[in-house]
């Protein structure tokens, strides 16, 4: 009898249990997703030029350099900090690539190695000063933001290095080995990146130790502490994910380029903040999911692109856009009391 | 003698708790009235309703003689009742003169501040207290005790007639003490009434007329503080029925030690404190609020840095400095506040369980195994009875009880012989405490070693082998657990301040 009743109790907890957390994984990703078919469905009714290939491919190519950015920083705002150095990390790693293959004049594959493992290591700096020295996140990544800025424009002299003397390097971005077997989806390799990208961090994220602890610091980072966790290195290693991460970006911005600008980078972060807010990832940590923050880039990409298709002046276009990121963020947050 | 402050038969009911049952209690003017009663008696509720933040569901209060209604702390205020949280609220950066006038700054005409004004008035209070203090310093910088001075300046400055003091002394020195003392004597020559809230005996007798005793949300008694004997009052506060059950303590006497803390010290948090548990042993830690218990754990556990003292597990000495290295000699900790620091909420059972764990489920190339890691905490659910639909459960949404028992899960998967539970039972309704109970029961059969650390006597004196006694920072005294002893004794040993030539040797 006893028994009976247990059954029935949790049954009954199951289904409604069950709808709730659906619900909050689901609204998540639908209200982000909504908005952007929202927007490809306004321009394209507005021009009859945004729909075409050319114009898709523009936008996919647009997004490509931001949403590997606000990827990397998607796994340090799970953890509940914020990184502001993507930005002018993506042109530093850009700017080693450089001297690795124009200064010196080393093979392709060193270019590449020279700009992941730079991303890494300064992402290791930061790690530390968040970890070790208990800077927060905010101060020490400003701190790295503007040294790494500094030390683009040091490195290179404050010219753009090019890389016309490295055959294939603009091909990481711009050829398109898609395109090569199916002419008629010519995907630059720049988006293909930013998706393998996407789904090995979705994949680190979800399957693996650095992953769960990455959640589990942001969602109560004492707990884990007192869990005899080794908290500091574990957030150094997250860190130097995202460091190598920005490092991707920086040889996919190079190559698109065909240089290095050690000019370029700032404002990059908060292009990306951006993106990772409107996929639904939160800022206080512990939630967030890789599929959002590229949905988030994607509404970025399309929102300044089509803009430009229906010829919006650009100043109107930095409106509009800041005024997408209230509105998004605004609508999480209701959805969020609904929830309650 | 003339009232300040009557409280006729109050009540006051929280969902499914009765906090007050007919409370009646009362001020007169220079008078300094002691309430007394364990951790969860219903002093706080009783002063809240005096201040004005809890409207009483039933009862008179009276100010000054006449019946009154206080529909918020403003109101209080303004008929002269003012409180000093234990907890002090001051702005650390301001100065003392702004913090005292904060909200009701004297100003010139557009909403300038007149700095002079503010603190020739805030000096003006000082010198009426005796107290000399200059009303431009930063609050920050001032000793804990000289912000009490403040936030009494605070209350007074308001006018008050009567002051409620909740446990001013729990941050003080000696020193500081009698300075404090010397305040409240020259505010009763004045006229004001003061309620003190005290655990401590020696105080009582000390600084206050009468006493007011209270249990479990009723009144109890009301005496002479300096004609009645400590025991007298003792009993009073404690004078529950005994232990229904006799509990049977498991002689362990004879197994091997497992963990031995020496000469543990940190700052006068801890002082000296040395004890040792023996293999299949609990071992209680009574005391009050403040005594140093949680201290004691997270020194051990290393989650607080300690100044000396050495320990041992199963006869071998070992370095804490982190929560890591306590975790790899075995020693798990159950914090008292599970949801900031025993549990990721937004997460599931699973991740929660495998939290401590996480090389188990760990192939070589670093992936986590997510079906065995789901097979474990399935049977975690069923070993302890954890009632969810599934191990996908967010924590979050637990009750109480089965927050508790992930957490236990999380250790027991850890493989720690030695665990540390702190106030295992809070926030925990009554059915399941006994369920926790029985568990650390099997526990101990098991052979493993455990530390519960209770403010609830009957509690301790339900689950304890042994009792150790803290006071202040310090081990008084260690007694036999089950039917040989009683609640009165082990109050005696926590009010027990360790004796000042005690402390100056060491």
């Amino acid at each position: 009898m006893d028994q009976v009743n247990k059954n029935m109790s949790s049954n009954s907890t199951r289904k409604l249990s069950f709808s709730v957390l659906t619900d909050k994984d689901m609204q998540q990703r639908i209200l982000a997703f909504a908005s952007l078919i929202v927007l490809l469905l306004f321009f394209s009714i507005a021009s009859p030029h945004f729909m075409q290939m050319s114009n898709i491919i523009a936008i996919l190519q647009a997004t490509s350099v931001n949403g590997v950015l606000a990827i990397a920083a998607t796994l340090i705002i799970i953890t509940g900090g914020i990184d502001l150095s993507v930005g002018t990390l993506m042109t530093f790693t850009a700017v080693m690539a450089g001297v690795v293959l124009t200064n010196i004049g080393m093979p392709l594959p060193f270019g590449v190695a020279a700009a992941i493992l730079s991303g890494a290591l300064c992402g290791l700096c930061s790690g530390t000063l968040v970890a070790k020295m208990k800077l927060p996140p905010f101060i020490a990544t400003l701190g790295m933001m503007l040294i790494l800025k500094g030390a683009s424009l040091v490195i290179s002299g404050t010219r753009p290095i090019y890389f016309n003397d490295t055959p294939g390097f603009d091909q990481i971005s711009r050829g398109s080995f898609i395109g090569d077997l199916i002419p008629a989806f010519p995907i630059p390799n720049g988006v293909v990146i930013l998706f393998v990208v996407a789904g090995v961090t979705a994949f680190i994220l979800s399957k693996t130790v650095l992953g769960r602890y990455t959640f589990s610091i942001g969602s109560n980072e004492e707990a884990v502490r007192l869990s005899g966790v080794n908290v500091d290195m574990w957030k150094m290693a997250i860190y130097s994910l995202a460091g190598a991460i920005c490092g991707i970006a920086g040889l996919l911005i190079a190559s698109r380029l065909n240089s290095a600008q050690p000019a370029l980078g700032l404002g990059y972060e908060l292009e990306a903040i951006a993106a990772v807010v409107i996929g639904g990832t939160s800022l206080s940590g512990g939630r967030g999911t890789i599929l959002g923050t590229l949905i988030g880039a994607l509404v970025m990409a399309v929102l300044t692109n089509g803009l430009r298709v229906l010829s919006v002046a650009q100043e109107w276009q930095t409106v509009v856009t800041g005024a997408i990121i209230i509105l998004a963020v605004y609508a999480d947050i209701v959805r969020k009391k609904k929830v309650n | 003698m003339s009232f300040l402050v009557e409280m006729i038969e109050i009540h006051k009911y929280f969902p499914g708790v009765h906090a007050l049952k007919g409370v009646s209690f009362d001020l007169a003017e220079g008078e300094v009235h002691a309430l007394m009663g364990e951790n969860g008696a219903g002093k706080s509720t009783l002063m809240k309703i005096l201040s004005g933040l809890y409207q009483p569901d039933g009862g008179e209060l009276k100010i000054l003689g006449t019946s009154t209604k206080l529909n918020g702390p403003k109101e209080a205020q303004a008929l002269g009742i003012g409180i000093i949280h234990q907890e002090l609220s001051l702005m650390n950066d301001l100065t003392v003169a702004q913090n005292v006038f904060i909200g009701r700054e004297p100003r010139h005409s557009f909403g300038v501040l007149n700095e002079a004004e503010l603190n020739r008035k805030t000096t003006e209070i000082f010198s009426s207290m005796n107290l000399h203090l200059d009303p431009e310093t930063i609050v920050g910088t001032l000793t804990i005790a000289k912000q009490q001075m403040v936030e009494i300046a605070k209350a007074l400055s308001y006018e008050s007639r009567v002051l409620v003091m909740d446990e001013p002394t729990a941050a003080l020195n000696d020193v500081e003490i009698f300075e404090l003392f010397d305040i409240i004597r020259k505010l009763k020559l004045k006229g004001v009434g003061i309620v003190y809230i005290s655990h401590k005996m020696d105080e009582i007798k000390e600084i206050s007329d009468r006493v007011t005793i209270m249990r479990d949300g009723e009144y109890i008694d009301t005496v002479d503080s300096k004609k009645t004997a400590l025991g007298t009052i003792i009993s009073m506060m404690v004078g529950r029925e005994i232990q229904q059950t006799v509990f049977n303590v498991p002689d362990t006497s004879m197994n091997e030690l497992a963990l031995e803390v020496k000469h543990l010290n940190r700052g006068k948090y801890i002082r000296d404190v040395s004890f040792s548990v023996n293999r299949g042993e609990i071992l209680g830690f009574a005391g009050l609020m403040g005594a140093g218990r949680t201290e004691v754990a997270r020194a051990i556990f290393g989650a607080d840095p300690k100044d000396s003292g050495e320990i041992k597990v199963f006869g071998k000495t070992v370095e804490i400095n982190s929560p890591n290295d306590a975790v790899r000699v075995g020693i798990g900790y159950l914090s008292e506040d599970r949801k900031h620091f025993g549990l990721a909420l937004g997460m599931d059972i699973t991740s929660n369980i495998s939290l401590a764990s996480m090389k188990n489920f760990t192939n070589t190339a670093g992936l986590l195994d997510e079906s065995v890691m789901k097979k474990t905490a399935q049977s975690y659910v069923e070993q302890l009875g954890i009632r969810t639909p599934s191990t996908n459960q967010e924590v979050g949404l637990l009750s109480g009880g089965n927050q508790q028992k992930v957490v236990i899960a999380k250790w027991l998967l850890r493989d720690c012989n030695i665990l540390i539970f702190d106030e295992p039972t809070r926030g925990i309704d009554i059915g399941a405490k006994s369920e926790i109970y029985q568990l650390l029961e099997e526990l101990a059969a098991e052979g493993r070693t455990i530390i519960v650390i209770s403010s609830e006597l009957p509690e301790i004196m339900r689950v304890s082998h042994r009792i150790a006694v803290m006071c202040e920072g310090a081990l008084i005294g260690i007694l036999k657990g089950g039917s040989e002893v009683n609640q009165e004794a082990i109050m005696k040993l926590a009010t027990e301040r360790p004796s000042p030539i005690h402390s100056l040797g060491a």
